[in-house]
């Protein structure tokens, strides 16, 4: 599937960042490598600044999120393709 | 409207085809032999995805609340290796008694239809995940008289469900068939892909499963002869509450609220508003309410649904506030306690809307309440958190009055705090 970018290309499926909740602890190792996508909530969990739960993760932030994925202590993060 | 808790129809009358109405209480059979004559063996469809088809033509959806078109999920799950079929009937939702009553009543539309499902994906394992009490005890002596008559093709494994709100979610069904405990889990992949020990799981309603058992009877077009042509068939609710005779009846989609409120005796003293798809629903005021057909789309104006056709009727002179906050403080009790934003918002929520339920006049509460019910919402591995939420919003909207009333150190149900 494809999706267009506005540019009139068609482009893969965006990049998301999914969070498994049930093995975060709010380490925040994410929150200090995207702070352009995530920021913290009132209890230190990371929190999408767009509001939704799987952030886009556009193309030239997705070396920083990979890096995220990696650094996550917990391996609580993910990025996939919808 | 036909009950389903009330006394059955006489054993003689046997319809040969079930009111489009009243399918599945003009259905319903204690035992095997009643079911026999009631509605025939099992319609066997000869073949692994036969039954898809007439699913999709008939237009079932869900029963167990999300509502999502059955034919996809037994499309999806037909495609895969070894597929598990399960049905559920933990039924966690405390003012929900549909699937049990139904389990109770009527066992063998719901067995036949879990059988033409387990062949319809060529199941390799079946199961009927139900909680403890009449409805495991009839599910387990119903099924023992299909063994003495080799009734069924599948063997059916019963595996009880533990009591708790979130116990029949998807995930959690699935944890609880590994022998887990009955938590969500984290979804690499949908359960129709990988579900019990990574195999294509099918997790249906046992409702829905019932309806399927009809429809391969009597085929999709009598199944369309009641509902709405984007919601047809009839649903079973659970009506509580405010009303004269509170239980389990079946109606069509598209039924106004007023009219299923009177299926249950009707409203037993003026009501304020009604919660709408149970504890992770929405209020609608009883004033402009009560009209709503209940589909999708009638309710939509209140940003609730149909659910799993759970109704409580709240009477005027209960605080709908207080009301709501009782349920938020439930609902924050029945947290996994694996997500950081449910383990720690839920509670917060219900606190601060209990303070404003108590008559604290604090003005920062309702944004306290909004900015929460923002921080939990999407936030979770289940939707326990945001049902929360939209119950809790709905509750702000729709008692808006009140709120402004309790700001002021009033309420405009009862006395002040009394209610909480």
């Amino acid at each position: 599937m494809t999706t267009s970018t506005g540019t009139g290309r068609p482009t893969r499926r965006a990049l998301r960042l999914r969070v498994d909740w049930t093995a975060c602890e709010g380490r925040g190792m994410c929150i200090e490598l995207l702070p352009e996508l995530l920021d913290t909530d009132p209890w230190g969990y990371p929190r999408a600044r767009d509001g939704s739960g799987d952030p886009e993760v556009p193309v030239q932030l997705a070396e920083h999120a990979r890096r995220a994925v990696d650094a996550c202590p917990r391996l609580a993060l993910r990025l996939h393709r919808s | 409207m036909p009950s389903m808790t009330g006394s059955r129809p006489a054993a003689a009358v046997q319809p040969p085809v079930p009111h489009p109405s009243a399918r599945l209480v003009g259905a319903a059979a204690g035992n095997l032999a009643e079911h026999r004559a009631r509605s025939g063996p099992i319609p066997w469809r000869g073949g692994p995805g036969q039954l898809v088809a007439l699913v999709e033509r008939a237009g079932l959806s869900g029963r167990g609340g999300a509502g999502f078109p059955t034919w996809r999920k037994l499309t999806a799950v037909a495609s895969g290796s070894r597929p598990v079929v399960v049905a559920n009937a933990a039924e966690g939702e405390p003012a929900s008694a549909k699937d049990a009553t139904l389990l109770t009543r009527a066992p063998h539309l719901v067995l036949d239809g879990l059988q033409l499902a387990a062949e319809a994906v060529d199941a390799a394992d079946v199961y009927l995940y139900v909680k403890a009490g009449p409805a495991e005890a009839s599910a387990r002596r119903a099924l023992a008289e299909r063994r003495r008559e080799g009734w069924d093709r599948y063997r059916v494994r019963v595996h009880q469900a533990p009591p708790g709100f979130i116990s029949g979610e998807e995930s959690a069904v699935i944890s609880s068939l590994e022998g887990r405990p009955a938590l969500p889990r984290f979804k690499e992949r949908l359960v129709v892909e990988s579900g019990v020990r990574g195999r294509p799981t099918l997790v249906q309603n046992v409702e829905t499963l019932a309806h399927v058992a009809l429809l391969a009877r009597y085929g999709h077009s009598w199944f369309r002869q009641a509902g709405t042509p984007a919601e047809p068939g009839t649903f079973l609710a659970t009506i509580s509450g405010a009303v004269h005779a509170p239980g389990v009846v079946e109606a069509p989609y598209g039924l106004p609220l007023r009219d299923l409120l009177d299926a249950a005796g009707g409203p037993s003293t003026p009501l304020s508003a009604v919660l709408v798809g149970g504890y992770h629903g929405a209020w609608l005021p009883a004033e402009a309410g009560l009209d709503a057909p209940y589909s999708r789309e009638g309710l939509a104006p209140w940003a609730a649904t149909p659910g799993a056709g759970v109704v409580i009727a709240l009477p005027a002179g209960t605080c709908g506030l207080g009301f709501s906050a009782r349920i938020a403080g439930y609902l924050a009790g029945q947290s996994a306690r694996q997500c950081g934003p449910c383990v720690n918002g839920l509670p917060a929520m219900a606190d601060v809307l209990t303070r404003l339920a108590r008559g604290r006049r604090d003005p920062s509460l309702v944004p306290a309440v909004q900015r929460l019910t923002g921080l939990v919402s999407r936030r979770g591995v289940c939707h326990h958190p945001d049902g929360t939420a939209r119950m809790v919003t709905s509750a702000l909207r729709v008692f808006e009055a009140d709120v402004r009333a309790h700001l002021s150190g009033t309420c405009l149900a009862a006395p002040i705090g009394k209610a909480v």
